[in-house]
């Protein structure tokens, strides 16, 4: 395998290098924004206070699936187009949406407790992100686990399109499941209908969660375009010692 | 199971508390990369480990 | 004509090297069977309780000896390098999985489905549904042979084995084990979901049937090349 062709990558880092200070300072000033508007919201005749966990929890569920639907599209340009920035799009995703999708677990069950008193209920929606969240683990057991990136970065494209392919699969199934087994109650993570006054923070922090997401994966691929260079350079320097010997 | 304001409240502060940790975790990780692995590069330019874009021809 | 008679050769010699002793039929009915008999110990010996729990006991033991023998459908042949010879043939490589496929489930699956009544016994699963249940099983273990599939491939090409193919593949098959006990106890408490939930179980099988091969060779190529 020859030293990577690294033109395009160069480009790219010199445009994350301009673009990322200004994303990240737009990133805050939203987060700011949001969080004003999601500690000032009213209380859910229902759900009392506990519903400005809802602001942490749906943009989380959110970013988990923008997540994966990222790491498919940089699956395909890894099989079908074989270019290097897919490889490290799709790396550079999967840490971050397993992130969030932990974070969409952890504030549902914090959700869960006075809303419903349990830690954990195998509702649809925390069934489904559980399951989500095992992919995201496969998928990152197979990026981080690979001696060669390229090839670690083809097998985990697959992993990711066959799980793009199942995850309806698994939506469905994990919905028709919960009803089967449901009693008359319906516990839905959704709540009630959902007001203006609070769908406005919901938004802003929907958005400013996003933003977070892009800064991140930038400085993230990024990070990964340096870590190759520096494979690359390695693999370099130990064919220089091997024909530099007599 | 109707928790007193306070109680509440515990729910709401551990959730934001959370996530703060996590998302700060994820800047670490990106900032700390990143200075680890500008390191390991300015260490092998000087070593005069380059790319071959950056040799000179010939 | 000649495609169907490679086929041939090579799903009977896959089946061959399974029936030997140390080939995967007899270990994973043997699996099976210690699962089986695990659960006992562990939830207690009420009959009530084994018969209600008993064709999720039977699914779930099914699923887990199948993933213990997913992994020799590739790595032993990874091992001596028949594989290479296999993917530079000139049999297409998702009909060469298939087969292999196709192989691993009659030899390794089917076992599995005929022991089943035999550990239902043990169980307190009425007899008369158990012939729904086998069927239920019958429906979906070709499901889990070609989910499997993918999983196998992509953890011989990386070369880490058993415990990451289970990770890979165990969320995978969620729907199969949802419908596949759905239609075992609709077996025998509602008939009338059954024939839904079965229908279902056809479906996914079909699915994996068609994605598996495709999946599995895809990650072959990318990852041995």
């Amino acid at each position: 395998m020859a030293v990577i062709d690294l033109a395009n990558p160069t480009r790219f880092l010199r445009f994350v290098e301009r673009v990322l200070p200004w994303l990240a300072l737009l990133t805050l000033l939203v987060f700011a924004i949001g969080l004003y508007r999601a500690v000032n919201a009213p209380d859910d005749y229902q759900q009392g206070a506990t519903v400005k966990i809802m602001f942490l929890h749906v943009p989380a569920a959110w970013l988990g699936m923008l997540g994966w639907a990222l790491m498919s599209i940089a699956a395909l340009g890894t099989l079908v187009w074989r270019h290097p920035l897919a490889d490290v799009a799709g790396k550079a995703a999967a840490p971050i949406g397993a992130a969030f999708t932990l974070i969409c677990l952890i504030t549902g069950s914090l959700w869960g407790r006075p809303t419903w008193g349990t830690y954990w209920v195998w509702d649809a929606r925390l069934t489904s992100v559980l399951v989500l969240f095992l992919l995201y683990l496969g998928v990152l057991a197979l990026y981080w686990t690979a001696e060669d990136p390229g090839r670690g970065a083809r097998a985990a494209a697959v992993l990711t399109l066959v799980g793009a392919i199942n995850l309806p699969i698994i939506k469905f199934s994990v919905d028709w499941w919960n009803t089967l087994h449901q009693p008359a109650s319906i516990l839905r993570m959704g709540g009630s209908a959902i007001d203006s006054s609070i769908l406005w923070p919901l938004l802003i922090m929907a958005l400013a969660f996003t933003l977070l997401f892009f800064t991140l994966h930038l400085a993230a691929m990024r990070n990964e375009i340096l870590r190759r260079r520096v494979r690359a350079l390695r693999l370099m320097q130990a064919q220089q010692f091997a024909e530099a010997r007599p | 199971m109707t928790m007193s304001f306070a109680q509440e409240a515990g729910f709401i502060v551990a959730a934001y508390a959370i996530t703060a940790f996590v998302v700060a975790a994820l800047i670490a990780w990106v900032v700390l990369d990143h200075s680890a692995q500008r390191r390991i590069l300015d260490d092998l330019a000087e070593r005069g480990v380059s790319r071959r874009s950056q040799r000179s021809e010939g | 004509m000649q495609l169907m008679t490679a086929f041939a050769a090579l799903m009977l010699r896959d089946m061959r090297l399974a029936v030997r002793v140390g080939g995967g039929a007899l270990m994973g009915a043997l699996f099976f069977l210690v699962v089986v008999v695990m659960v006992p110990f562990a939830v207690g010996p009420d009959l009530k309780l084994l018969a209600h729990i008993g064709p999720a006991i039977l699914w779930l033991g099914a699923l887990l000896a199948s993933l213990l023998t997913l992994d020799r459908i590739f790595a032993l042949d990874h091992d001596d390098g028949s594989l290479d010879v296999l993917m530079t043939a000139s049999l297409p490589l998702e009909v060469t999985v298939t087969a292999k496929a196709v192989a691993h489930w009659l030899t390794t699956e089917l076992p599995l489905v005929v022991i089943a009544p035999l550990l239902g016994l043990m169980l307190n699963i009425e007899p008369r549904a158990m012939a729904s249940l086998v069927l239920t099983l019958l429906a979906g273990t070709p499901a889990l042979t070609f989910i499997g599939l993918i999983g196998a491939a992509l953890s011989v090409a990386l070369r880490r084995g058993g415990l990451l193919l289970a990770v890979l593949v165990l969320p995978l098959t969620i729907p199969v084990l949802i419908f596949g006990v759905a239609a075992a106890e609709a077996a025998m408490a509602e008939p009338g979901r059954f024939a839904a939930a079965i229908t279902v179980l056809c479906a996914l099988s079909l699915i994996s049937f068609v994605i598996g091969p495709f999946a599995a060779a895809a990650a072959l190529r990318y990852g041995l090349e």
